[in-house]
């Protein structure tokens, strides 16, 4: 049996839970585990410029791979600088496990150097947490915290580590379990088959369907059941911000993105349709306006793994809880069976009249259909950047964006086929996730294009990481679209405030991109004409061992539309122009 | 809007207890009493709480309760028939002609007096809350110098049992 110091125990574990890179920063309470990671451990780790983009970058990969992503910062300010990516994570169930390192376990509660009660700041955010109180229970708290991260609904799951307990020179056995049981904690591995079919025949029945999928298809591994299902039973499909990609973008079902910045097609086709089948959605208030309002025709199939998740801003009339792959494989043999046994069940064609509408109102303002923002203006348009960059990486690449304009046009322009390209914080809107998530996804695929969607605002929250990409070799491509605003406050602004910018402009204040680039040792390119950009685009991808920076300048006072009309209005209510609305 | 009695088996860790009562606040939810102690397993304890909401607002509560990784299982205790107590102490003033009316109070309440001062009295009653809500109306504010009440507990009727 080998004995092994707390600090070398952690070592171990990251090898054989199979963990390809640790995000972190070091510092006093974690210094024995940093040091038994410089002696033994195979696992590279990251050394990222500020703790934020630890688990920025971890979540990144986690969004891009599946598997968790792992965080090692030290106490006290490491620890609360590591809260603002532990709670992006955990609004969008991603998995990450955060090793916290804590004060010496007699100085706990003492207002020690670097203390602070990180299990009290974080219990809100994080799926679990633990705190180490034996030097031999870290071997299986830290199996523990992959399975709960990783299994049911995932999320961050944070192990607080005094520093005592890593001390080199006490060892203790170490065996890392196979497997772990929690007996309060079963997530559910099968839907209820009773459900399932009152599902089917209520989808079997509909006239005017839709499938509103959600990030929880995409973090369930789901996608290939419902381009299935879909496909089999023709409905249209609308994505949330979370769920884009799972579905294939250019496929003749997709709808586009729905809610507040959603396609027209996709927020009519929910407003009128008598059948949703919601799956891996939270109905979030992004996604359904006002919910007195919402879909008033719809009877609501609703499939998640969370039970907490249903019925909980609007009621489901028939909830399914279970992971979403299981029962949409079930759903679809049910489906398959009854049509079997019935031949008088409707097919796929008579969704004609539904299609036909749903065409019309696609033809009518589609965003795909052609261009719907003002090209007679001189400056580049944010749109056009987004479908400059799809096309330039053939709709491939791995994008993450950060939050505001930028982040919804890339939402609604990127056409998205395949899940997990889109790394993007939905659910907490965090600025500066951008660079660090795209890091984590190109450490993850080092051959894949790598886009980071930004704006002079957001990549200025966590811009230190370039120094991070010129030590390790990251070559991530940031788009940022430069308008000198806060671009989505300005839109705000304009709209509801009478275009008091207040705090929203940024004046003369802001650095040369191009040449803060150059000065961490990377590339930049400054983008002002619109013939240019494709070019440059071309350019900066071709440059496959670069980290390019362009900086491009767009329509400074460009709106992002669809919006809905809030308060009061419903899922079909929308300005679709800065002087048109529904 | 009605009263519930949510009654959770959970595990008896640190920092359980601290998951249970962040939910609360965090979510917007309402305590009204709290109790918890371990049970007859060590590893386990039994928290009871009263909370009102509706339906929905009730639904939330028991699901977001369940999330937690530390709560092994929960029961609504007033979706089915069961028994409540809660116990109280009260001191009150109690001198001259008083005394014996306290006295006889307290025997009609089934409560005991714990405790005797010169001018003082302890009592002790248990019963359900409505119970103790009356005995301090009966025994009048101005006699109450200080109430201490345990917080609801409570167990299901019958052979319905919260265990693992």
């Amino acid at each position: 049996m080998e004995l092994l110091s707390g600090g070398e125990m952690i070592a171990r574990a990251m090898e054989d839970e199979g963990v390809e890179f640790i995000f972190g920063y070091p510092g006093g309470a974690v210094l024995h585990i940093y040091d038994a990671l410089f002696k033994s451990c195979k696992v590279p780790h990251i050394l990222v410029r500020h703790e934020q983009a630890a688990t920025h970058a971890a979540d990144g990969y986690a969004r891009a791979t599946g598997k968790p992503g792992v965080v090692l910062v030290t106490s006290g300010p490491g620890a609360t600088n590591a809260i603002t990516g532990i709670a992006t994570a955990y609004m969008d169930s991603i998995p990450m496990v955060v090793l916290s390192g804590q004060v010496m376990s007699h100085l706990i509660g003492e207002d020690a150097f670097q203390e602070t009660d990180m299990l009290g700041i974080s219990r809100p955010i994080v799926k679990h947490s633990f705190q180490v109180s034996r030097t031999e229970d870290i071997p299986e708290i830290i199996k523990k915290a992959f399975y709960i991260a990783s299994s049911g609904r995932p999320g961050p799951v944070v192990i607080d580590l005094p520093k005592d307990l890593t001390n080199p020179h006490d060892k203790f056995e170490y065996n890392y379990p196979k497997k772990v049981k929690l007996r309060s904690y079963t997530p559910a591995a099968r839907g209820h088959s009773g459900q399932i079919k009152k599902a089917a025949s209520l989808l079997l029945g509909a006239k005017r369907p839709v499938i509103y999928a959600g990030g929880g298809v995409v973090q369930g591994n789901a996608s290939e059941q419902l381009r299935v299902l879909a496909r089999e039973l023709n409905f249209p499909v609308t994505h949330t911000l979370m769920g884009l990609g799972a579905y294939p973008a250019s496929d003749r079902q997709f709808l586009g993105m729905l809610g507040m910045h959603g396609f027209y097609e996709a927020n009519n086709a929910m407003h009128h349709s008598d059948v949703i089948l919601a799956v891996g959605a939270r109905f979030d208030d992004r996604v359904t306006n006002t919910c007195a309002k919402f879909c008033p025709g719809a009877k609501i199939v609703h499939i998640d793994i969370d039970p907490a998740a249903i019925s909980k801003t609007i009621a489901a009339d028939v909830p399914i809880v279970g992971p979403v792959d299981s029962v949409l494989t079930d759903l679809l043999a049910v489906i398959r069976e009854m049509r079997q046994a019935d031949s008088s069940l409707p097919d796929a064609s008579s969704l004609k009249h539904w299609w036909s509408q749903i065409d019309e109102w696609r033809d009518a303002h589609g965003l795909w259909v052609k261009p719907r923002y003002d090209i007679s203006t001189p400056y580049i348009k944010p749109q056009q950047v987004i479908e400059t960059l799809c096309k330039v990486t053939h709709g491939k690449a791995y994008v993450s964006s950060d939050v505001g304009q930028h982040q919804m046009f890339a939402a609604q322009y990127y056409k998205f086929d395949e899940p997990r390209r889109w790394l993007n914080s939905g659910g907490l809107g965090t600025m500066g996730f951008g660079l660090p998530a795209a890091m984590g996804a190109k450490l993850a695929f080092p051959d894949a294009d790598v886009a980071c969607v930004t704006g002079e605002g957001s990549i200025q929250m966590n811009i230190q990481e370039l120094s991070t990409c010129a030590q390790y070799n990251i070559p991530v491509k940031i788009i940022s679209l430069y308008n000198g605003y806060l671009g989505m406050v300005k839109q705000w602004q304009d709209m509801q405030y009478e275009g008091r910018y207040s705090e929203s402009v940024y004046e003369n204040s802001l650095p040369d991109f191009v040449k803060l680039t150059e000065a961490y040792g990377h590339v930049g390119i400054k983008v002002t004409q619109l013939s240019d950009l494709e070019e440059a685009m071309k350019e900066a991808f071709a440059r496959k061992n670069d980290l390019v920076f362009m900086d491009i300048h767009v329509d400074p006072h460009e709106h992002v539309y669809p919006m809905h009309i809030a308060p009061n209005g419903s899922m079909r209510d929308m300005w679709l122009s800065k002087t048109e609305r529904t | 809007m009605m009263r519930h009695i949510i009654s959770v088996l959970m595990e008896n860790e640190p920092g359980a207890l601290s998951r249970v009562v962040g939910l609360f606040s965090q979510r917007g939810y309402n305590i009204e009493t709290l109790n918890v102690a371990p049970t007859e397993d060590p590893t386990l304890s039994r928290l009871t709480l009263t909370t009102i909401g509706d339906d929905h607002k009730i639904e939330q509560i028991t699901k977001h309760l369940n999330r937690l990784i530390d709560v092994v299982k929960l029961v609504d205790l007033s979706e089915g028939s069961h028994i409540e107590r809660e116990l109280m102490l009260v001191k009150v003033r109690a001198t001259g002609a008083q005394r014996a009316e306290i006295k006889r109070c307290t025997d009609i309440f089934r409560g005991q007096i714990v405790d005797v001062g010169p001018s003082v009295y302890t009592i002790q009653v248990t019963g359900a809350a409505d119970k103790l809500d009356s005995f301090l109306e009966a025994v009048g504010e101005a006699a109450i110098m200080e109430v201490v009440r345990s917080g609801v507990s409570g167990i299901a009727r019958g052979e319905k049992v919260l265990s693992l």
